[in-house]
Formats: C-alpha cells, structure tokens, sequence
C-alpha cells in the first residue's frame, strides 16, 4: 500500500536554485528508506516537503492520502500530527524538562493530563530514559537528547517517521544506538520510517531501501541491502 | 473540552512566560503605562474641553426685540415664521410685562424707574435656541427681515469666534489621541517582537510537533492582554487621584468660570476603564502581530 508518493515533483526556491526535479517516488506503509545525498543535494528539501516545511513548485507530494502542497498554513498542523519528526540538532526546549519536553507533543495537540502521563512514559521507556524523567536536556548527553527527541517524536504514535540526520551530532557508538532505537520503532510499531543521512557505515550495516538523491535527481532507488557506499555516495 | 484545556494551559504557559522573561515583560509595561499616561492626558483633555463647548453653546441664544407698537396678531404670524426656521430648536416668548417683572424681582432701582416712567418701555422678545451654531448668523438675519422685528441680538463676532476655537482645539487633541494610541500599539508590538524573537525557537517547535496556529497564538495573545491590563494600572491611578486632586485644587473651573471642569466622579473611572480596555487591546492586538511574523515558518 503506497503511503508517501512524489510525482515529479519540482522545487525551484525564489533565488533560482532548483533543489528537486521532476522526482516521482512511492514508499509503501511501514517501510524503512535512507535518503542519502551530498550536501546540497536535495536530501533536505526532499524531507522538508513530507512535512510541508517547503511546498513544491509542481507536481504533487501525497503522505498518508493528504495532498501536501495544497494543505494552506493554518492547517498544516493536521499533517504534523500524523508524524513525527527527529531533528539533527534535537530541537528540545531548554527550560523543559525530559518529561515536559516529551509531554509538550500531546500538549499542543490538547489531551488530558492523565492520558499525557502513561503515553510519555511508555515513549520515555522505549528510548530507555525512564530514568532521566526529571532531568533538563543541558543535563544529558548528545545521545541522550536524541533520545528525548524520538521520545518526542513518537509519544503521538504516528504513521510516520522522519529523521533528518539524527545520527549527524553523534559518535559512531551512540549512532549506534539511536539506530536500534528507530529500527525497533519500525518492526515493533510498523512505523514508516524515512532518514536522511550522511553516516555510510549506518547505510551499509541496516541494509534497507536507499534512494540516492544528486543534484536535485533521484539518482538511485536500491531494494533493501542492494546499495553499497562505494557506489557512488 | 479539548479547547478549554488548551484555554487553560494558555493562561499558565502566559503567566509564567511572562516571569522567565520578566526584563522584556518590564520593558513592554512600562512603554505601555508611559504612553497610557500621555493617552489619559489628553482624554482628559478632550473631553473637558467638549464639555466646555457645550456649556457655552447651551448658554448662547438669539434674543429677537419686538417693536414696541406690535399687535397680538402680529405676535403669532412673528411666531409662527420664527418655528418656520429649521435652524431653531426651540423658542420662548417673553412679553414686556413678564421682562419688567423679571427685572423689579433683579433690582429695586428698576422697578422705582420703571414705575416712574409710567408706561412700559420695554419691549415684547423672543428668546431662540438654534440647533447649529455656525449657522447662527443666517438664523439671525432671516428672523431680522420678518415684519414686526426691531433687533436682533446674538454676540455677533464673539459666537463665530468661540465656536471656531473649540472646533479647532477639539480637532486637534481628537488627532493627539488617535495618534498616542496607534503610538503605543505600534511601541508595544515592537517590544513585544523582541519577547518573541527570543522565543521563535519555542514556536517552531510547537509548529512542528502539531500544535495548530490558534494554540500556539493564544498564551501570546494573553500575554500581550496581561501585560497591557498591568501597564494601565499606574496611569489608571494618576487620572483617578490626579484629576480629583486638580479638580478640588482648582474649584472645578479651568482659569476662569467659562470653562467648567467635569465633575470627577463617574467621569475619571470611565476615563478609567477607557484606558484599561485601550491598554489590553492594544497589548493584544500588538503580540499577535508580533507573533505572526514567526507563523509562517
């Protein structure tokens, strides 16, 4: 079942960079893809356009049956709450805590305090940081932030999830372990995954679905564990 | 349900947003209570010098002078083309018996003179009530030509002169107001712009976590009224105490028993609530405008 597809789809920003041109790509529910790409590439703008941070100059981006560039700014909140989303740099808020900053999600969305509280602890405990509750993200390491950050990202159960270079601030053995993390999200919620990254060890060691992505063309759509490193990325 | 939650932790998230910030809060209270007072200032104003066009206007009329050989019947046709007049709001018809035994009442010597000279001197008048000021000239001059008049008396020059004075004055501090208030909105959303710039980081996240525009504008919204409500309070004491303490000081009259002050009561909590419900508007009205700037990630 297609969950996400791009039909050629074009992005041109106002300066005249063309970042996208004419992709068309389709992902089925509960698959895990890796986006690769060097910088400047489109990888960005490519995952930027699943959650309607960009829209795009032509063509359509379906995800989960909403037409994306045609959902209006007021209401682009319906779509954020269908996925969640892991950042580079963990986006938490300072002055929150662990608990609050995963809370924050359900918050916005306005459920009550007392279905808040078993769902942020059930996310908490599947990144492994029941214990770090009370604690404020200046406290922890960068890891742990990531943590937090996918605790946040998943508290709502969404469909979807995109990471954008999670792993990007990270040593190889904490990458590690976020990698588990996410990888255990998608077999154990069947929850669509898609990340962008930089890290070829990851890319190589998951073996999934990778799309190659140069210079705004999908250069490369390799089945899961086709794709090696030195083939060109 | 769902919305009052969200009302609720709006109003928490508000107050507390407004105490980790508490020097950019400052900053925007006191902007706020600094023009409110320049704003009640001139209220104040504005609204004692209408006050006072109003006494004057109410006390200014047409006294028509009949002449003195003037039948009953001609009386009735004067009064009938004067009612004619669409400028006359209301006329009352004064005989010269009834003046005489106004001015016997007002002073002995008139009465001994009057007695003296034997026949009554004086003349039957019509005293006139025009609806518009301005036009006060023409009324006369028409009530002038019609058969049976002798004079007509209006304070001419004096009228004109006084009438156009207000008007201008009035004009103007109306101009000052306006212009203090969009002043202090145009202040307010720009300190409160500051607030928020030191907080996009905060709104890009809940817009990215899924909170919807409304959710994410309402703690602002009541930030900006909080904030508002506290920079009224200081100028909403001075007009309280100030304009009492200047209106005992001063014996109710500006200078001069031509310009009567307003009583204070009732007067200065209106002024009150004026600046109170300006103050949270604007306060309001200035952080949405500051946050929307930061909506359209």
């Amino acid at each position: 079942m297609k969950f996400i597809e791009l039909k050629n789809v074009n992005k041109i920003y106002k300066n005249g960079v063309t970042a996208l041109a004419d992709m068309s790509v389709e992902i089925e529910k509960g698959e895990f893809v890796f986006v690769i790409g060097l910088t400047a590439s489109g990888k960005s703008t490519f995952i930027k356009m699943l959650y309607r941070e960009e829209k795009p100059t032509s063509g359509t981006v379906t995800v989960g049956g909403l037409n994306v560039g045609k959902i209006r700014n007021g209401r682009v909140y319906k779509l954020r709450r269908k996925i969640g989303i892991v950042f580079q740099d963990f986006k938490l808020l300072p002055k929150l805590t662990v608990y609050e900053n995963v809370a924050f999600a359900l918050e916005c969305v306005g459920l009550k305090e007392k279905e808040i509280r078993p769902k942020v602890m059930n996310a908490l405990e599947r990144v492994g940081l029941k214990d770090k509750v009370r604690s404020f993200p200046n406290e922890l390491s960068g890891g742990e932030q990531q943590r937090v950050c996918i605790a946040r990202a998943i508290v709502n159960e969404p469909k979807l999830l995109i990471c954008d270079e999670p792993t990007g601030n990270l040593d190889p053995e904490t990458s590690k372990e976020i990698m588990d993390v996410i990888d255990s999200i998608n077999k154990d919620l069947k929850t669509t995954i898609i990340m962008a990254t930089h890290d070829k060890d990851i890319v190589n060691r998951m073996k999934k679905r990778v799309l190659l992505i140069d210079h705004g063309v999908l250069a490369g759509d390799y089945a899961k564990g086709r794709y090696k490193a030195h083939e060109g990325n | 349900m769902r919305v009052i939650r969200i009302i609720g932790r709006s109003f928490r998230d508000a107050f507390k947003s407004i105490g980790r910030n508490f020097s950019l809060s400052f900053a925007s209270i006191m902007c706020t209570t600094i023009t409110l007072i320049l704003v009640a200032v001139a209220i104040v104003c504005a609204a004692n010098i209408e006050n006072a066009t109003k006494l004057i206007e109410d006390e200014l009329s047409i006294v028509v002078y009949l002449n003195k050989d003037v039948t009953t019947e001609k009386i009735d046709n004067i009064k009938s083309d004067i009612a004619s007049e669409s400028n006359v709001q209301e006329y009352t018809f004064k005989s010269k018996d009834e003046w005489k035994l106004e001015m016997a009442e007002y002073s002995q010597t008139f009465d001994t003179v009057l007695n003296y000279i034997g026949e009554n001197p004086l003349l039957d008048s019509f005293i006139i009530k025009v609806y518009d000021l301005e036009e006060m000239h023409d009324t006369a001059e028409y009530i002038k030509s019609i058969d049976g008049v002798e004079t007509v008396k209006y304070g001419e020059g004096m009228v004109e002169t006084v009438v156009s004075t207000f008007d201008v004055v009035e004009k103007v501090v109306i101009v000052a107001v306006v212009a203090l208030i969009l002043v202090t909105a145009f202040l307010i959303s720009n300190t409160i712009k500051l607030t928020i710039f030191s907080r996009r980081n905060e709104i890009e996240i809940m817009r990215l976590v899924g909170a919807s525009n409304a959710s994410i504008k309402l703690p602002f919204l009541i930030e900006g009224f909080v904030i508002g409500i506290i920079g009224s309070i200081i100028p909403v004491c001075i007009t309280i105490y100030g304009y009492v303490i200047l209106f005992t000081k001063m014996g109710g009259q500006l200078f001069t028993n031509l310009i009567i002050l307003i009583e204070p009561y009732n007067f200065v909590f209106l002024v009150a609530l004026v600046l109170v419900v300006i103050g949270a508007l604007v306060g309001m009205f200035g952080s949405l405008k500051a946050v929307r700037k930061y909506l359209k990630i």
